[in-house]
């Protein structure tokens, strides 16, 4: 396919996508209020690469990933994957969906069953989606175990037996066993140690050379996004403020979050951390349910001006192509 | 700069169903007055049981088997109750990792802040209340009288970790034990409670054990690193060494492993293989031998102390836990 097609036919192709929870506050639970968790982004992931998609606690990043996957329905807006409209599908429709858009999540602890071996676990979606005859399974899960760099001899025991990083590669197996094209990756590292972690990264990468997969790699720590990802779009407060190729956004950022975020992140050399620009943030991230109006940065932001607090905030703009930026005054 | 805290053979165990978990390995170390000292290590590695053995603040399940620490000609390890609690938050106080789950939902902030100084300090309420305020004015907290009469589910994370650090502080201790008080906090945060702390550490001149397992974290604040492993100090080097000539393979290993967020290549990790080892007996090697690329027979019949790196000058603090002369050879 020419770099022109592809352009114009993404695999995943986000619009508008907006996902509110309906809340009860106070002890009694009798307020009720609306997160705003995502407010209307657009984004496209094309194949074979790997966006990464950064932000602090609570700014939408795993929702965004969620309801990609029709795992929460969004409020609104439209998912379309390989030219399926996946937010006008029902249940029944989305099964076939399902094989080819997984997930693998945060924490490898609580997403396995204990009561299941690793065979049952791995089994499980190829059983589901009738992908293989009884008799051909056990070859599969070999093989699967062997991609993510484990022991066939493993099979037969339980979660329990193994450590997090194993775990984290056993969720990978599963997450590989119905041959996905695109996989939803929420913090899958945030839970390991960094020794471990580095091992996941390299295994991630691994595996999508080798299967041409098509990452969406949700992550609030900057560096190892720079590490995976091709392009990276960074959220704040349910909204995408901006969004560039990893090279770009990293050496050129222009909107004030990503300025700050990037400051933020300490790096492991004294020299460049005794000279490097100190960009603080005041405050804390304002609350979802209440969100500002406006650009919802600028009670943060350095550079808020009056007209950063009316609505409807900054969409975002295409600076230079490919980078997006949500903020008129960088 | 004086010795303040001399800890010397510090061995602390755990009970456990299969046994004794030998947690922390004689570890040996000072603290100086005024210094601030990293410790550093993945999780499981003793770092924080080696530093609260250091105020005797354990489980029931785990005693410590062996060692002294000295504080003004005090040793802790034999100290009686009174003794101990008249050194607890007195004269070392903590900053813990959650702190969400380390304030009491059930009270006022003014009642936890003040708690210290009415037992210590033998104060009154309203004098210490006005102690509190002021403490709370100095990390950053504004309408700090009025707060001290809020709940802690009204304050955002970053203010509660906030209050615990004033709460460590207020008593006006010798020694601050931080351990982890970041983890839990989103990145922009972070950057914030580090200057903080920075700051009042030059205004106070206490001194701090700041735990962590994020290397890059340490580059910026610290003046001296321990490296932990299996329970045992690896490598203990001022904050350069470290970075810029790393001697334990450990070290080595852990800083390659990091992503860094000024790369500018797509270079693989290096990660560490395997996994860290299980506690349950007394070691009679050197714990990573398993794991390490730099291995020699001698690593896997005899448990290395820790001793002045070889080649270095004469009395300088660079020390590593390891038989092998890993100089010119990464």
């Amino acid at each position: 396919m020419s770099i022109e097609t592809e352009l114009l036919n993404p695999l995943l192709h986000v619009e508008n996508l907006v996902k509110h929870f309906r809340v009860r506050l106070g002890a009694y639970g009798e307020k009720k209020a609306v997160v705003h968790a995502i407010d209307g982004i657009s984004f496209d992931v094309f194949r074979g690469e790997t966006l990464g998609l950064v932000g602090e606690s609570g700014c939408g990043k795993s929702s965004t990933g969620f309801a990609i996957l029709q795992l929460y329905k969004p409020t609104s807006g439209k998912v379309t994957f390989d030219g399926l409209e996946l937010t006008a599908m029902d249940e029944k429709a989305l099964r076939p969906i399902r094989k080819r858009a997984q997930i693998i999540f945060q924490d490898p602890y609580s997403t396995l069953n204990p009561r299941m071996t690793i065979m049952d676990t791995l089994a499980e979606p190829i059983r589901v989606h009738k992908l293989l005859s009884e008799k051909e399974i056990p070859s599969r899960i070999a093989q699967l175990l062997d991609d993510v760099g484990l022991n066939f001899g493993f099979a037969n025991r339980y979660p329990h037996e193994f450590s997090g990083g194993q775990r984290q590669r056993i969720c990978i197996a599963r997450a590989l066993a119905s041959n996905p094209e695109f996989i939803v990756c929420d913090e899958p590292i945030s839970a390991l140690d960094v020794s471990i972690q580095a091992q996941i990264i390299n295994l991630m990468m691994d595996l999508q050379e080798k299967y041409k997969l098509t990452y969406l790699f949700i992550a609030h720590d900057l560096a190892v996004v720079r590490h995976i990802s091709d392009r990276v779009a960074v959220m704040y407060l349910g909204k995408i403020m901006e969004i560039a190729s990893k090279t770009e956004l990293f050496s050129n950022p222009k909107h004030p979050y990503t300025k700050a975020l990037l400051a933020a992140v300490p790096e492991a050399d004294p020299d460049y951390e005794r000279n490097k620009p100190k960009a603080m943030l005041t405050g804390d991230v304002s609350n979802a349910i209440d969100p500002p109006a406006g650009c919802r940065f600028h009670p943060r932001c350095p550079q808020s001006k009056l007209e950063c607090r009316q609505e409807p905030g900054p969409e975002l703009a295409e600076i230079t192509p490919g980078h997006l930026v949500a903020c008129p005054y960088f | 700069m004086s010795e303040l805290l001399v800890v010397r053979d510090l061995e602390t165990q755990f009970k456990v169903r299969a046994g004794r978990l030998h947690a922390v390995n004689g570890v040996s170390f000072n603290l100086r007055q005024g210094e601030m000292l990293g410790v550093v290590g993945e999780s499981g590695c003793g770092k924080s049981v080696t530093m609260m053995s250091l105020i005797r603040l354990l489980p029931p399940s785990a005693s410590i088997t062996n060692g002294t620490v000295m504080l003004e000609g005090l040793d802790l390890v034999k100290a009686n109750k009174e003794q101990i609690n008249a050194v607890r938050g007195s004269k070392i106080a903590m900053i813990f990792q959650d702190p969400m789950t380390s304030l009491n939902p059930f009270l006022k902030i003014g009642i936890q802040l003040s708690e210290g100084l009415m037992y210590h300090r033998k104060m009154g309420k309203k004098e210490a209340y006005e102690r509190c305020a002021q403490y709370l004015d100095l990390v950053g907290i504004s309408n700090s009288r009025q707060r001290l009469e809020e709940y802690p589910h009204q304050l955002s994370g970053g203010m509660r970790q906030r209050v615990m650090i004033a709460m460590a502080l207020v008593c006006e201790p010798k020694i601050i034990i931080a351990d982890e008080p970041t983890t839990a906090l989103d990145v922009t945060i972070q950057a914030q409670i580090v200057e903080l702390v920075k700051e009042l550490r030059d205004k106070l001149d206490a001194s701090i054990i700041w735990i962590t397992h994020d290397l890059s974290l340490l580059a910026g604040m610290v003046d001296r690193i321990l490296v932990m492993y299996a329970g045992c100090i690896v490598e203990e080097a001022c904050l350069r060494d470290l970075y810029k000539d790393p001697r334990h393979p450990y070290t080595i290993g852990l800083l390659e492993s990091i992503p860094r967020i000024k790369d500018h290549e797509n270079r693989r990790l290096k990660s560490i293989p395997g996994q860290p080892p299980n506690l349950l007996e007394k070691p009679t090697s050197c714990l990573f031998a398993s794991r390490c690329t730099f291995k020699t027979k001698r690593c896997e019949r005899e448990v290395p102390s820790l001793a002045s790196v070889p080649g270095d000058v004469e009395g300088s603090s660079h020390r590593i836990a390891c038989w092998v002369d890993t100089r010119g050879r990464q």
